[in-house]
Order: C-alpha cells, then sequence, then structure tokens
C-alpha cells in the first residue's frame, strides 16, 4: 500500500493491507466498510477477454480526492481510502477499492456506496473490453447516473449531453 | 488565446493524444468544440455533436458553457465508465 487516500496504479491491491493501514492508530473505529469491484467474465452478454483502463491523470487523484473531501462532510466518517488499477486486467483481477473507516457501521456503509456511487460517473477514468469479436468502449449506464441522484447530486454522465451538466464543485 | 487541449479514449484513438489550440478570447468550451468541428474530418468525427461527450477545465469537470482562459488545459472525452 502507498502513503495517501487516493492510489492510481497498475498493480494490484490487498484488501488486508489496505484496511489495516486505514485503521492504524485510530482506536477510535469502530466499523470498517469495504468495497472491491472485479472484472466480470462477461458483460452485456458477450465474453469479456480483458479489460482496459484508462485515465486522466492528474485530474482523476484531484477528483477523488474531491470526492473523499465531500464524503468526509456528509459522513461521520474517520478515514477512507480509494485504490483504482489502470491499463490490461484479466477477467476476475481486482479494479477499484473503496473503503470507509467510522465509529459506527452506518455512515460507514454508507459513506462506502456514497463514494462508489460518485467515483462511476465522476472520475476520469474509461474502459475498454477485449472480446472475441474485437475490442470496444464501454458505454456509460443511465443507471450510474441514477445511483448519484439518489444523493442529490445530477450526474450528467450517460443522461444528459455534457453541455448541460451542472457543476459539481 | 492559446489553450491545450487534450483527448482521451475514443476522442484520442480518433485525434491523438492533444494538440495546441488558438481561439479568440473569452470563448467558452463550447465555442472551442464548435471551431474544432468546423476543421472537418476527423475532427469533426470525434467532437461533433451527434456524439455524447464531456469536458474539463484545469483538470475539473465543468459545463461547456464554461468560460475558459490564456493557458487553461480543456479536456474532451466520453462519459465516464470507471469502477
Amino acid at each position: 500500500m502507498s502513503a495517501g487516500r487516493v492510489s492510481i496504479r497498475s498493480e494490484d491491491f490487498d484488501l488486508g493491507t489496505e484496511v489495516a493501514a486505514l485503521r492504524r492508530g485510530d482506536a477510535g473505529v469502530g466499523a470498517v466498510a469495504a468495497f472491491i469491484g472485479t472484472v466480470r467474465e462477461r458483460n452485456d452478454g458477450a465474453a469479456v477477454k480483458s479489460l482496459e483502463l484508462e485515465h486522466y491523470p492528474g485530474m482523476t487523484e484531484a477528483a477523488i480526492e474531491a470526492m473523499i473531501d465531500e464524503a468526509m462532510r456528509r459522513f461521520e466518517i474517520r478515514a477512507a481510502r480509494v485504490v483504482h488499477r489502470i491499463g490490461v486486467l484479466a477477467p476476475s483481477a481486482q479494479i477499484v477499492l473503496v473503503a470507509v473507516s467510522a465509529a459506527h457501521r452506518g455512515e460507514a456503509f454508507q459513506a462506502c456506496e456514497f463514494l462508489m456511487d460518485y467515483l462511476k460517473t465522476q472520475a476520469p477514468f474509461w474502459k475498454k473490453e477485449a472480446g472475441p469479436g474485437g475490442s470496444r468502449w464501454v458505454d456509460a449506464r443511465v443507471a450510474d447516473d441514477t445511483a448519484l441522484a439518489r444523493w442529490g447530486i445530477a450526474a450528467g454522465n450517460a443522461a444528459e449531453r455534457a453541455g448541460d451538466a451542472p457543476d459539481k464543485r | 488565446m492559446k489553450v491545450a487541449v487534450r483527448y482521451f479514449a475514443s476522442v484520442r484513438e480518433a485525434l491523438g493524444a492533444g494538440e495546441d489550440v488558438e481561439i479568440g478570447a473569452g470563448a467558452s468550451i463550447a465555442a472551442l468544440r464548435d471551431a474544432l468541428v468546423a476543421r472537418g474530418g476527423r475532427h469533426a468525427e470525434a467532437l461533433g455533436r451527434q456524439r455524447l461527450l464531456r469536458g474539463a477545465r484545469n483538470r475539473v469537470l465543468c459545463a461547456e458553457s464554461t468560460t475558459l482562459a490564456e493557458g487553461d488545459e480543456v479536456g474532451f472525452f466520453p462519459p465516464l465508465t470507471g469502477g
């Protein structure tokens, strides 16, 4: 694990190591919630041979830092950490980790889901799938915009044109 | 004024990693996009209004009505699909 709240990297991560670092030196923690996203072997009915992740260096880190700031404002949490991999990943590989510590479970669960919903439509990553028939860029899902709307934030990712997207920060 | 334009994902595949662009002072992201589309060819195909794109000014997502300043970095890319 590397220091800081956000890590964008090609190397894999270890849940135990990341959670230990998140909790280290804070005996006020009574709950840790963690989410891991992994590469499915099938997407939209088609076989996936590999998934390639591209990002916007510099912007990605800043965007996720801002998301964590927002999560700290909204929820009574003690710390949060996000790890997101880039490059070529095989089926079953880990893609993303969101881990949150709090005094109590409710806030930890909520902040973890909030961060994941936020990341899906507001962090500059793009997935390209390789299958038997060639490669294709993965389409953004309206369902991900809907997930963020539950938190009172208009995603403006899949459902709206870019010009209609309101400023979030 | 000069701005640094950067492309990502499918837009990058069509146009390369980016380019410096001269545009009138006070132009918006939308005006910059329109000026690039007016070049025709691959630019019109990759950045045209038929495509759903998002934009960023100085590495922050923003609306296309956002006004640009000299030296700004502008990103154009398709909807985000991380996580």
